[in-house]
């Protein structure tokens, strides 16, 4: 990462050089920051690819990849690589990085025991990542953690072991510490703090770890993520000063003239870095020296580091410890909400920062330290901002100087000016322009306002949230209870959002669980609208309407004799023929509606939930002269196979037996259209609020791959529309080539893979008002009388 | 006729904490009146079950917090203080009543609303249904009232 970082530098310097890389990986150079990510399933292993090969091809470089460098000859000025290969060079920049660092434990060689450094390890641990196994992590500083994370969102039953009393102790105090570990349990993740690992227990396998004192506990998988250490082997083969690290002075000139070196293997000043922003600075001077450009001076970096889990913030820079002469420390403590905040000044200065479970203000404190800012004038603001019309930062205070993007090292004079010379209007280009957002990605909210700010025309990403609670855009969100396998609504909330819910978003995570996990999930009513809690749609005078499902609208005198039976039995005040050829009776008590339902033996027609309505039918080919297809049994049919089920929004259908189209659906959400010989499988239609004429889906020769294609994009818009999104919005929104392109014309796979999903659910889903035998609570219908008599 | 007003202002065994399932409502009829009681898990708080809007059963509604959103125009109560805490519901209000926890009963404190000079705020008294033999009470006062 630091040596192609620098590379590009070069490359912006001069492209006199002829460049060969080598790299031992096999893979061109990735984003190692994300790792933590692909373990935990929010991105691809594609996902974190820096450089693509057409970048080293376009650039001219001889990408050597899986080729360890095995010798340097820095007399010959060749190196040779272990497949026998001897490359001269007139310039060789080290960018080895570090290699893990495996404590002293016995038996550590055994099966089950891994590293978490590279991507071969990562898709390693992928591999071996099973629900419910034992994973113990060796170590709780940020690699660690990380990891710990990523094996939990696997499944693993995951603890962390951790030598020192406190988790990061290199970037947190004791305090931030244990707000860092109670945070983690809460998570599900136990924490054991002052613990020496001493062997790995097992027989060939790991069954194990042993701690110091004689203490054990079982394991499936360890991981060891104790820290890193520079891979310093090459220094050492070209007779180069090498202490802990390569040594390199303010020019990254190594002891040889013609040898540079760095990243992760250097030491600059007596320290060795590990974080990328130092990196990318090192990188930056290091082009300049070697291109000929010898002036800028790196003069050592300011340590920062934040803890990339979600749900989890933690940041640190500069001075961690009180003990610094004639400091003065500031905190901030909420327990409940797991916030803590601690500003170390000295003389007036910011020289360190913790900030955990809140990490908004980080780039501002970061920022004080970086520029030594004179804090007296701002002594009121320092816990908390004066609040700017903006949230966040107000971007046009801030200084050219300022850095927006701490991992690339990218100022906001640099985006402004590549905004202006170079036409960049959107965050791809400003990413592929000056790298900003592509290390943590942390900024690019920042770079966002920045491009709005500045270009007229910059439309932003939008992210749609559900509400205000959850501040994670919908569809990621989707993707995250997916790979992270969460199942309850308040966990959700509890992990990504403010841990209370509104009316919003308790609804719309309730439909996106049972939507991914078929009814798999914790089914929470309190999450549910209360229509969703007793099956009948809430009238305004608190009472409730009963409709029972009729299928394509066709009923029976048995049915009709019933319904009007109940609605006599208990004085239902309005009977009514719905707009949907259905019976509604309204103004029903909740304590009568299980009896309701006994007495029609009639299913839920769900008229009162975001979820299957029904499909209403002309009497196509059985009655009318008209008809060309049988659209009452097609309509029975399809109301059959999707009923039962949630969907994100209503979902209105119709069949109708001739392009005479009487039962009108051309203005459902999925319409089938009977024609001589075939039928147009429409959807997006409405006549609602808005009134859209659908769009043609696909031909079908059968009533059955008609039906199949309905059933391809009823799952495809359950998975893929945001919640209280109609079909119509939806189709428009994405536009029908592409539904069309995902649906009906998807790859075979992708086609299975949609109805399979749909098949899983509909296998589990039931009519809602069996309820009326098993209620979820003993309460869900009756009237609560109170204990004693009260008089009022 | 004075005592007898007294009397009516007492703690009533309203109902079992099993009875309200984790943070949802129910409405219990008291006399000529319908209490709503929700179950916060740390403790139970009780509304009069109508939305001061529309009269909607504030026992259905969805609860946010300390708060219920009326499921009819989602107006949005404070079930602490009674206040209205969305922009739709600002300053209107609905009453509240102390409650308190025994053995797994709920008590009510049914009678004259509650003055906000009496009580101490509920946070101080966290409850446990499900530790048997604890005792604590949750009471909101709303300054409407």
């Amino acid at each position: 990462m630091a040596g192609v970082a620098c590379v590009e530098q070069i490359l912006r310097h001069s492209p006199k050089f002829a460049i060969t890389i080598f790299g031992d990986e096999t893979h061109v150079n990735y984003n190692r920051i994300l790792l933590s990510s692909v373990l935990a399933g929010e991105k691809a292993s594609d996902d974190i690819v820096l450089n693509g090969l057409d970048w080293y091809r376009q650039n001219g470089i001889d990408l050597r990849l899986g080729v360890r460098v095995a010798g340097v000859d820095s007399q010959a000025k060749t190196v040779t690589g272990d497949d026998g290969s001897v490359t001269s060079f007139d310039k060789l920049l080290l960018a080895t990085g570090s290699v893990p660092l495996i404590p002293s434990i016995e038996e550590v060689k055994k099966e089950g025991v891994f590293v978490f450094r590279n991507l071969d390890d990562t898709r390693a641990l992928l591999e071996r990542c099973r629900r419910g196994i034992k994973a113990v992590v060796i170590g709780g500083g940020l690699l660690g953690l990380e990891a710990a994370r990523g094996l939990q969102v696997q499944g693993c039953d995951v603890t962390v072991v951790h030598l020192m009393d406190t988790l990061m102790e290199r970037q947190l105090d004791p305090t931030g510490g244990g707000y860092l570990a109670s945070k983690m349990n809460q998570m599900g993740i136990t924490v054991l703090l002052g613990l020496s690992t001493t062997a790995i227990l097992g027989n060939g396998k790991v069954e194990g770890v042993q701690f110091k004192g004689g203490g054990s506990i079982p394991a499936d998988l360890v991981v060891i993520a104790a820290g890193i250490r520079p891979n310093v082997g090459l220094g050492h083969e070209a007779g180069l000063e090498v202490k802990r690290g390569i040594v390199v002075n303010d020019y990254m000139e190594t002891s040889h003239p013609d040898i540079f070196a760095v990243g992760e293997c250097v030491q600059h000043n007596g320290i060795c870095y590990g974080l990328v922003a130092p990196l990318i600075e090192q990188g930056k001077v290091l082009a300049a020296t070697i291109t000929g450009n010898k002036g800028p001076k790196y003069q050592g970096s300011v340590q920062a580091a934040k803890l990339k889990i979600m749900g989890v913030d933690v940041f640190s820079a500069g001075e961690i410890g009180d003990k610094l002469d004639g400091s003065e420390v500031i905190r901030y403590e909420d327990p409940a909400l797991g916030i803590y905040r601690k500003l170390t000044l000295n003389g007036g200065k910011l020289v360190g920062v913790i900030l955990v479970g809140d990490t908004a203000d980080s780039h501002r404190y970061m920022d004080w330290l970086r520029t030594a800012k004179d804090l007296v004038p701002l002594r009121r603001q320092l816990l908390f901002p004066a609040p700017t019309e903006d949230t966040g930062i107000d971007i046009a205070q801030m200084a050219d100087s300022e850095t927006v993007c701490g991992c690339m090292g990218v100022t906001k004079g640099t985006v402004i000016q590549a905004i202006h010379d170079k036409g960049v209007n959107t965050l791809a280009q400003l990413k592929e322009c000056t790298r900003a957002s592509t290390g943590c990605g942390s900024c690019s909210g920042l770079c966002q306002s920045l491009l709005k700010a500045v270009v007229p025309e910059f439309e932003e990403e939008v992210k749609r949230t559900i509400c205000k609670c959850i501040a994670v855009a919908e569809d990621q969100l989707r993707e995250i209870l997916r790979s992270q396998q969460l199942k309850s609504v308040q966990e959700v909330l509890e992990i990504y959002g403010n841990g209370i819910g509104c009316e919003v978003c308790k609804p719309a995570l309730s439909y996106m669980l049972d939507m991914l996990w078929c009814g798999d999930h914790d089914e929470d009513r309190s999450a549910r609208f209360i229509n969703d809690r007793v099956h009948a749609n809430i009238q305004k005078d608190g009472t409730f309407s009963v409709v029972p499902r009729i299928r394509g609208g066709v009923t029976s005198p048995d049915e009709l004799r019933r319904i009007a039976d109940v609605a006599d039995k208990y004085r239902v005040p309005m009977v009514k023929i719905t707009g949907s050829q259905r019976i509604d009776l309204l103004g029903v008590k909740k304590s009568d509606l299980p009896k309701v339902w006994a007495d029609l033996g009639m299913p839920s027609g769900q008229a009162y939930t975001k979820g299957v309505r029904m499909v209403k039918t002309c009497v196509g080919t059985e009655f009318c002269r008209f008809g060309v297809q049988d659209s009452t049994r097609a309509g029975i049919e399809m109301e059959r196979r999707f009923e039962n089920l949630f969907t994100p929004h209503k979902v209105k259908m119709g069949a109708v037996g001739c392009p005479r189209n009487c039962a009108e659906a051309t203005v459902k959400d999925i319409g089938m259209i009977g024609q001589e010989g075939s039928w147009q499988v429409v959807v997006g239609g409405a006549a609602g609020k808005k009134v859209r004429k659908a769009d043609l889906l696909i031909t079908a020769e059968t009533t059955e791959a008609a039906l199949v294609a309905a059933a391809l994009f009823f799952q495809y818009y359950r998975e893929s529309a945001n919640y209280l999104e109609r079909t119509y919005d939806f189709v428009e929104r994405v536009g029908i080539e592409k539904v069309r392109k995902e649906t009906v014309y998807a790859q075979d796979a992708a086609k299975q893979g949609l109805l399979e999903r749909l098949r899983k659910s509909k296998e589990r889903s039931s009519d809602a008002w069996l309820e009326r035998y098993s209620p979820h609570h003993p309460s869900q219908f009756v009237q609560i009388q109170p204990l004693e008599e009260v008089l009022v | 006729m004075k005592e007898a007003k007294a009397e009516l202002k007492r703690w009533t065994r309203i109902a079992l904490c099993d009875d309200i399932p984790l943070r949802e409502g129910r409405a219990v009829k008291v006399g000529n009146r319908e209490i709503a009681i929700f179950n916060l898990g740390d403790r139970f708080l009780a509304v009069d079950n109508r939305c001061p809007h529309k009269s909607g059963p504030l026992a259905d509604g969805i609860v946010s917090g300390a708060a219920v959103i009326c499921p009819l125009h989602a107006w949005k109560m404070s079930l602490e203080t009674g206040e209205g805490v969305n922009s739709a519901s600002a300053s209107s209000c609905v009453e509240t009543f102390r409650t308190r926890v025994e053995h797994g009963v709920i008590f009510l404190e049914i009678g004259a609303p509650a003055t906000p000079s009496e009580g101490k705020a509920a946070e101080d008294l966290p409850l446990l249904c499900t530790e048997p033999g604890t005792i604590a009470e949750g009471e909101a006062t709303c300054s409407h009232a």
